[in-house]
């Protein structure tokens, strides 16, 4: 592939990605700055060069050169804008990349409510389809293409850490059950370094009478394909989810606590696969608030640590799933309390939109969670943080470490499941 | 045919025709553009998520105030003031109801004028100033940028000079200005005017196809 030619891949890319509303957004922009005071990288480095809409420069003088309504007229006069490079390209590959984890704070203080967010989902396409990627993810993609895992975490791991789990709870987890009502599929994170949320959905799910299974060759939720950008490989992906479920006529697939992997199958699934499924995709926050609502799931003696909620930006502010977790808490802790800043406007941990799986921007993660270290710290006497997210909850565990802060950080759904109602 | 005939006439008709079909070519373009169908199940309404991300973005989030007040303060009081000025200039109305109109409305009394027009140009001010001072704004502007606020500037000197219409001169530099300044909007970012619902609106579908509440 020729220098020249790994440019006009990704910028023909660019091209193909920019739809109306992309469009726009470039537009729209009129460089007022705002989106850098609500960027965490920019907060925390004070550097100019992480301005959301800095990032997306590439893309947006692709499409003013080749697709804006007057780019031929400017051509013609010569006022269009030169040709994007390379050089270009690979100078902004750590923009693109290492300081956005997609999170939309930006769009929220936007005048013009561009989501830059989507925007650089859609330009991170162009570069990996130049094969511009950084090596974290690469080889994140490189596990899931051998074992469906970014961990390569095998169906062998998998079991091991069920039968470990069905001893713990006492309860037992069927594979590959035919009919169930619900297909629960878990992020890698969760099943090697949080495995009790399989004994917690045990737990749940035999209170509330429902049945549900684990896919012996569909179990991983995190969509590396989205992460990087490459929409081949997150249909791929995600093909494997709707060909298992299917295959095992469950009615809902369960999306786990994991940001990135609920946008991927329940918003942009059915899109990148073309159709509707014959499943409906319900993520957990969401199926246990319901739950619990029916009266399912009754709440017991609750939690009495003081608590707080980290939003994950995927399932909080691109997810809409704001008022779950914090009416699931309610009934799960008696001494909730809310951080500075949190709900809707609340500050990404740092890590997510495949950030936490590229070394090279472990220390700009590191600064960008000291945002989150000073909400944590505006919670006195603070004991836990729920983190409903499996990759914000090792951000988080290597934040808390870096920032010297003792609180335990844990799941939702274990802690759901721990102050259930006794029979 | 004098000068001022020519500004007010000949050559306001070319400059409102490039600024209508302009603008008018440039906001269906982007429509034209197109965009894949979204078929994921929705849990809300993309067209009234449309219309909430307009009306939502109008107004600033708390949250952020502290750090971006002066943009705040700029951007509110340029608007409004340019707004004032444009719709109830006594001068403008009268040019408005002759032209194009055919009837006016109540204008501002020259001291409301004063007022009006100065909370447009010290938020003008201030956006320009923040603009070349600030290293983010800095890093982001370019030529187009400055080219709109000069032209917006100057086109509001120049009509705050001609108010008394003492002088043909002086109405006949701030109507060349004008011209300029509609021939060029189409072209460059001053077309955010036309450009922000479809921004806002795009925004808000998708979220309102989520359920959320923006």
């Amino acid at each position: 592939m020729s220098d020249q030619s790994r440019a006009d891949i990704a910028v023909a890319k660019f091209l193909e990605h920019t739809d109306s509303e992309a469009a726009s957004f470039f537009e729209a922009c009129v460089h007022c700055g705002e989106c850098a005071e609500a960027c965490h990288f920019y907060l925390s480095t004070g550097d100019p060069k992480y301005t959301p809409t800095y990032k997306l420069q590439p893309m947006i003088r692709a499409y003013n050169r080749d697709k804006a309504p007057f780019s031929s007229l400017k051509k013609m006069i010569g006022l269009a804008p030169s040709k994007v490079t390379e050089e270009e390209l690979l100078e902004w590959e750590p923009l693109v990349y290492d300081s956005c984890t997609m999170c939309a704070r930006c769009t929220l203080v936007c005048p013009m409510g561009i989501d830059i967010a989507g925007t650089i989902r859609k330009m991170r396409e162009g570069y990996a389809a130049a094969g511009m990627v950084p090596e974290g993810l690469q080889s994140a993609a490189e596990y899931v293409e051998k074992t469906s895992s970014p961990m390569g975490v095998t169906i062998k791991a998998l079991k091991a850490q069920i039968a470990h789990q069905e001893k713990a709870c006492g309860i037992p987890i069927e594979v590959d059950k035919q009919g169930a009502d619900y297909m629960a599929i878990f992020s890698s994170m969760e099943i090697m370094g949080y495995p009790e949320v399989l004994g917690a959905y045990a737990k749940l799910f035999k209170k509330a009478g429902v049945s549900w299974t684990i896919s012996s060759v569909a179990y991983e939720a995190t969509n590396v394909g989205v992460q990087i950008g490459s929409a081949p490989l997150a249909k791929d992906i995600l093909q494997r989810v709707v060909d298992a479920a299917e295959a095992l006529e469950v009615k809902h697939v369960i999306s786990p606590e994991c940001g990135h992997a609920y946008g991927a199958i329940r918003w942009a699934g059915p899109n990148m696969m073309g159709r509707q499924f014959k499943f409906e995709v319900v993520h957990i926050i969401e199926l246990l608030d319901k739950l619990r609502r029916e009266g399912k799931i009754p709440a017991g003696k609750k939690d009495g640590r003081r608590m707080t909620l980290h939003d994950p930006c995927q399932i909080i502010r691109r997810g809409g799933l704001l008022k779950e977790p914090r009416s699931l808490l309610d009934d799960s802790c008696s001494d909730f309390i809310e951080m500075k800043g949190a709900g809707m406007a609340s500050f990404c941990c740092g890590g997510g939109g495949g950030v936490s799986a590229n070394p090279r921007a472990e220390e700009l993660k590191t600064a960008a969670f000291g945002l989150k270290a000073e909400q944590l710290n505006s919670v006195e006497n603070l004991e836990t943080v729920v983190v409903p997210c499996a990759n914000c909850r090792t951000v988080f565990e290597d934040g808390l470490d870096a920032y010297e802060l003792d609180l335990e950080v844990i799941g939702l759904s274990e802690l759901v499941a721990e102050t259930l109602a006794e029979d | 045919m004098s000068f001022i005939d020519f500004v007010e006439g000949p050559l306001y008709y070319v400059a409102a025709t490039i600024f209508v079909f302009g603008a008018l070519w440039r906001v269906i373009g982007i429509i034209r553009i197109g965009r894949k169908k979204d078929i994921s199940p929705p849990k809300g309404s993309a067209a009234l998520g449309f219309f909430k991300g307009n009306l939502r973005h109008f107004f600033p989030r708390g949250i952020f105030a502290r750090r971006t007040w002066l943009h705040i303060v700029g951007g509110y009081g340029f608007h409004l003031g340019l707004f004032g000025v444009l719709l109830f200039a006594a001068p403008h109305v009268a040019f408005i109801s002759d032209r194009i109109t055919g009837f006016s409305w109540p204008t501002l009394p020259r001291w409301g004028f004063i007022i009006t027009a100065e909370i447009a140009f010290l938020g003008l001010i201030v956006l320009w100033v923040r603009r070349f001072s600030d290293p983010v704004m800095r890093l982001i502007s370019d030529w187009d940028d400055h080219i709109g606020t000069w032209l917006t500037f100057l086109a509001m000197l120049s009509g705050c000079f001609a108010l008394g219409e003492s002088s043909v001169f002086l109405r006949a530099t701030h109507m060349l200005l004008i011209d300029i300044w509609l021939i060029y909007f189409p072209f460059g970012r001053l077309m955010h005017a036309f450009t922000f619902f479809l921004s806002r609106g795009n925004t808000g579908a998708t979220y309102g196809r989520k359920g959320m509440n923006l």
